[in-house]
């Protein structure tokens, strides 16, 4: 029966077949259909036009509305995703509620599927009837507006971050930017030069990091991690584990006194910045440019923690300043923040999956990231080309693709290895005039400048030979080969096998996200690739959003990139973040699920299917309750719900049987 | 100096063979292979070979046979399955040589009098014959159809065998060897079936 | 534990001594062994060069009589253990393998079911005796005896089962419980070139003389092998392979050395077997022996 909702007024219908040029019309019979429609009880008025999307087409719509009272309209044209928003406007516009529009596609789902076009038509008057019952329950709904707080967090302190972080407290808006290493500068900060143009990498990330460090509308949390995240677009609350320096971080002005004092006098424990190969104290700065410029103490070193014996000379030599405490707790503070940009990075593959690669069994091989450290000025050989036994190479053999474009470790190219090979095979040839040889399967330059890097490079005499690399060894089989690494693989272009005789082994590991990525990707609501990359909303028109509203993702942890594209895509995720939070507010869809009360038994069924978090349990009623904005309308709660408490919006059971029944009746 | 021209032609091509090799065991990712020459470098015996390990898949998968099949690789190949665990694409090179191996034979693509072909002509027929290889047996239908004369370098290890005990004439059998014979019989017939 | 017992065409014939010492080995740890029945030669490596698809058929009759008896079934040779593998995943992988070889096996009436599991004397002897239990058999410790121990290809290729693909340690850790020193040996499951000695000899001596080199050179006083081919190659070929430095170092089976440390009677392990003796080392590193 005819729903007298609306005033209760009986539904006046609208109906509007689009042509679409010959999209449409060139298998359905547009005339006929428009015809069949003014049949139909409760049609007013049924029309056909070329366009409907178009202005004039649009003012059809407006103009019968008004000079017909007409309270619902159909519109029977191209998919929804394509003009719901158009038709929606134009209701609107008109005066009536922009939900009393139902769209029937009788494009994608008619006209280009099939070419009998008397069953097309057929087909298009069966939905069309079907719209026609449907659209005559449609309720008017309102969308809803939640306020966004402009406070944006930034997870991970690396370029992206930093660039991210930048951007956006320009603009004027607060940051807090999390780092859960003592200094950020994230992978950056290891390397020596930068490709294609030689940069020097600390020359161009410190000045931005200091701009970190001392931006007004930036809160720098480091050594710290997120540790909870709660809430929606426009309202998380994040709980930030602060983990304890033993330095009180206002007080220290990174004078390294207490380095200097400290009772041991040389270093012990493996640097991790200098990934290993030199040795620092338990107080420490992480390296000299660290931002913020302050030491740490590391528990699992320093005496005072293990036997509380130590003279604490550090104290002493802070004097004054008293910025040592060993007493200092780890703390979790809250925030509140409307938007969230996850720049986590990557990490290295671990080499010493490649057994053949010798990696950690022979000592004269390194991972490319080892050796950036050692041709960086600042690194533990002072930007000298020195090997773990003293001698320099007088040949070296640069391994790209380990753990990259291999189904048993890593499917995917790494993409930066190649430009970065390159890069450390200029630098060692102009560091040490060493024999250089670059072992690859496809040289992979294809950034702005890239392959002219590439260009520069073939005149400097480098080696390159076409071949992924069997093993390296210290097997000699000639007496060449007697005190050498020797690196066996197959020249392809030459067509035979090689063993070449180096000093030093190079390996141009790939990228691989995070250890913790999968837990980090939980803690913030969002998708995982299948190889453990942050997914993207849409991998060409939509690389930097996620499937959950308010968080953002950039950088490596997106996807193996190289720096300009990192920082472009940090631009374009703290835009995103700027362009939610000056909208100021959110408009959410109503096609939301709400749970009838008095019919809700209490049962609890709902809650843990909803794959979205959106209900809750309120005890005081003891009833489920759905938080509509989280609601993605999914509609699994309406099926699950055993006593149908649960209603949706613009799908109703009536809506829907209507439309069922209206396909259902052959005409 | 010999002048040589060298030019493939597509008519020189045998797209059946090409066909033929990406549906047997292994083939079926042999589109896969991108010419990383891993294989090669991790074959302990490519040092030998004439074409290697990548040369000779990307031969056969374009349908060179005369090349592919009258390689050295083949009979080279001791199926120590190092490429096939190297290989990143996941491609079943040992298999490929296999069945290389076993075309060779069939169409008698090896000079005469080679042994290891022989040898498996040899394997195949004792198997038929008696369902179990008795080694010393083997090793002299091998000698006779290839070079008999080599048997005098070997007599002083001969010696050595029969001294310890470890070469033995006694044939060895399968007392059901009707049901070994029948059950590759079987396999062939079933296979001319689905081959129809 | 009962298990079935498949010997393979190499170990009654040059592999004498693998057999006989692996029985003494099981008989002393209380192991129970069935021979399978009517076994049939598994195919190895050769008939796969000749019809790869006859070749797991001939696997499968051994399967599917292994599988009957419900025991584990035991395969010490290197090649019947991969050959019986190979069939049993490519069975498994590839239906028109499947159809083929299920066919076969109707016809000749036996059960399709070729599940058996397939086991080596390394994995038995590691995983269900364990080292603790072995340790306490030994009665005549190896007394820190350099070895090398050498695996070969084709039980950690393609499968690697019970052990690391490229690294592999069970030997090591059975060898070291009786007492022996494992010496470094990198090219540990490189191929020993297989049938090619007799067939292309220059290529397998090359092969050969390069292991051998490598055990010598980590300092090894013996060899430590798990295939009869490769014991077969190691050691008849030995003197040949010698160049420059006289290589006369005793190629043994890891379960001769096992039957020594467990004080089995050297002619029960079958060191009679061996070209070389190994009685000057064993007087060498004060190893007693029954």
């Amino acid at each position: 029966m005819p729903d007298l909702r609306n005033g209760n007024q009986p539904p006046r219908i609208g109906v509007y077949v689009c042509h679409c040029g010959t999209n449409i019309a060139g298998t359905v019979d547009v005339a006929a259909l428009a015809d069949y429609a003014t049949h139909l009880p409760n049609v007013v008025v049924s029309r056909e036009y070329k366009y409907m999307c178009s202005d004039p087409g649009q003012e059809l719509i407006r103009q019968d509305i008004r000079k017909n009272s007409l309270n619902r309209i159909v519109v029977a044209s191209c998919s929804p995703l394509m003009h719901e928003p158009t038709f929606r406007g134009a209701l609107a516009k008109a005066g009536i509620n922009a939900f009393l529009l139902q769209m029937v596609n009788i494009r994608e789902h008619v006209s280009w599927v099939h070419t009998n076009k008397v069953e097309a038509t057929r087909k298009a008057k069966d939905l069309v009837r079907a719209a026609v019952r449907r659209v005559g329950f449609h309720k008017p709904l309102e969308k809803r507006k939640v306020a966004i707080n402009p406070n944006v967090l930034i997870v991970g302190g690396g370029i992206a971050g930093i660039h991210a972080a930048l951007t956006v407290a320009n603009s004027g808006k607060h940051v807090h930017l999390v780092e859960r290493q003592p200094t950020i500068g994230g992978h950056m900060a290891y390397f020596d030069k930068t490709f294609p143009t030689l940069d020097c990498a600390a020359c161009i990330l410190t000045p931005k990091m200091t701009a970190v460090g001392s931006h007004p509308n930036i809160t720098l949390w480091t050594y710290s991690e997120v540790a909870s995240v709660e809430g929606y677009v426009g309202n998380y609350k994040v709980k930030v584990r602060h983990k304890p320096r033993y330095i009180i971080e206002d007080l220290c002005i990174g004078c390294q006194e207490c380095v200097e004092a400290c009772v041991y006098k040389e270093g012990r424990w493996a640097d991790e910045f200098n990934l290993g190969l030199s040795k620092r104290k338990p107080i420490y700065l992480p390296f000299p440019q660290a931002v913020p410029q302050k030491v740490l103490i590391d528990p699992e070193a320093c005496i005072e923690f293990k036997s509380h014996k130590c003279k604490k000379t550090c104290i002493e030599a802070c004097g004054e300043r008293n910025a040592i405490d060993f007493h200092q707790k780890e703390t979790i503070e809250e925030i509140e923040v409307g938007s969230i940009i996850l720049a986590t990075g990557f990490k290295t593959f671990d080499a010493r999956r490649n057994a053949y690669y010798g990696y950690g069994v022979l000592p004269n091989v390194y991972t490319s990231l080892e050796v950036e450290r050692l041709v960086n000025a600042s690194g533990p050989t002072a930007g000298e080309i020195v090997m773990r036994d003293g001698s320099k190479p007088k040949a070296v053999g640069i391994i790209h693709c380990v753990g990259s474009r291999d189904h048993n470790t890593n499917r995917w190219c790494s993409k930066v290895c190649c430009m970065y090979s390159l890069k450390l095979a200029h630098l060692i040839r102009e560091r040490i005039g060493a024999e250089v040889y670059n072992f690859y399967i496809d040289m992979r330059t294809p950034g702005k400048g890239y392959e002219e890097f590439y260009d520069r490079l073939l005149d400097e005499g480098v080696h390159f030979v076409r071949g992924r690399v069997a093993e390296v060894t210290d097997w000699p089989i000639h007496p060449s080969e007697n005190g050498k690494l020797i690196i066996r693989a197959e020249d392809t272009l030459a067509g035979f096998v090689r063993r070449i005789p180096v000093d030093m082994v190079v390996l141009s590991v790939g990228l691989e996200p995070q250890a913790n990525a999968r837990d980090v990707r939980r803690m913030f609501n969002i998708s995982c690739s299948e190889e453990g990359w942050f997914l993207e909303r849409h991998p060409k028109l939509a690389p930097v959003s996620t499937f959950t509203d308010g968080v953002f993702i950039a950088g490596a942890c997106q996807g193996p990139k190289d720096i300009p594209d990192s920082v472009a895509q940090a631009g374009a995720a703290a835009a995103e973040a700027m362009a939610l939070a000056d909208a100021k507010y959110v408009e959410l869809e109503p096609y939301t699920a709400h749970v009838l009360e008095d019919a809700c038994s209490g049962c609890k069924t709902c809650l843990n299917i909803c794959p979205y978090t959106a209900i809750s349990f309120i005890e005081e009623t003891k009833k489920a309750q759905v938080n509509e904005v989280l609601c993605k309308g999914c509609g699994t709660c309406v099926a699950t719900c055993p006593s149908g408490s649960i209603e949706q919006n613009l799908f109703e059971d009536q809506e829907i049987f209507e439309e069922v029944e209206g396909l259902l009746a052959y005409a | 100096m010999e002048l040589k021209r060298v030019v493939k032609f597509e008519a020189e091509r045998d797209p059946a063979f090409a066909d033929w090799i990406s549906h047997t065991v292994g083939g079926e990712r042999i589109r896969h292979c991108l010419q990383c020459g891993l294989c090669s470098g991790s074959c302990p015996l490519s040092l030998w070979m004439d074409y290697t390990p990548r040369r000779l898949l990307l031969l056969s998968r374009e349908g060179f046979k005369e090349e592919a099949l009258s390689s050295y690789t083949i009979w080279l190949c001791t199926s120590c399955y190092a490429c096939t665990v190297e290989c990143p694409k996941n491609i079943k090179v040992t298999d490929l040589m296999y069945a290389l191996k076993a075309r060779a034979i069939q169409e008698r693509f090896y000079p005469k009098r080679f042994a290891i072909p022989e040898l498996a002509c040899a394997f195949s027929r004792m198997i038929r014959g008696s369902g179990r290889i008795t080694e010393s047996r083997l090793v002299l239908q091998v000698f006779f159809k290839t070079a008999l004369w080599r048997l005098i370098g070997f007599s002083n290890l001969g010696v050595k065998l029969l001294r310890t005990g470890r070469l033995r004439f006694v044939r060895e059998r399968v007392s059901r060897q009707n049901e070994v014979v029948a059950l590759l019989n079987d396999v062939e017939a079933t296979r001319k079936e689905l081959a129809r | 534990m009962k298990y079935t017992y498949y010997p393979g065409c190499s170990l009654r014939g040059t592999g004498r001594a693998y057999e006989e010492s692996l029985l003494a080995v099981f008989r002393e740890l209380g192991l129970e062994l069935e021979e399978l029945d009517d076994w049939n030669c598994c195919g190895a490596t050769t008939y796969m060069s000749y019809d790869e698809v006859q070749s797991y058929a001939l696997a499968a009759r051994n399967l599917s009589l292994a599988t009957k008896t419900g025991n584990d079934l035991m395969a010490p040779c290197a090649a019947c253990y991969l050959a019986l593998h190979k069939a049993q995943y490519y069975v498994r992988d590839y239906p028109w393998i499947r159809q083929i070889v299920d066919h076969a096996l109707d016809t000749i009436g036996l059960p399709r079911d070729i599940s058996v599991k397939v086991r080596h004397p390394l994995d038995i002897l590691l995983n269900d005796v364990g080292l603790d239990a072995i340790k306490t058999k030994v009665t005549h410790p190896l007394n820190g005896l350099k070895l090398a121990t050498y695996y070969g290809c084709q039980i950690v290729r393609p499968y690697a089962l019970f052990d690391d693909q490229r690294n592999p340690t069970s030997m090591d850790r059975l060898l070291e419980a009786c007492g022996a020193k494992i010496v470094p040996y990198p090219l540990k499951t490189q191929c020993c070139g297989g049938s090619q000695k007799g067939t292309l000899p220059e290529v397998g001596l090359d092969r050969i003389g390069r292991l051998l080199a490598g055990a010598v050179r980590g300092g090894a006083e013996m060899i430590a092998t798990v295939c009869p081919l490769c014991q077969f190659n190691l050691e008849a070929f030995e003197e040949e392979a010698s160049n420059a430095h006289q290589f006369r170092i005793p190629i043994l089976y890891f379960t001769q050395l096992l039957a020594l440390a467990f004080g089995v009677p050297l002619k029960e392990a079958g060191i009679q077997r061996s070209f070389i003796s190994i009685k000057p080392v064993l007087a060498e590193k004060e190893i007693a022996y029954a």
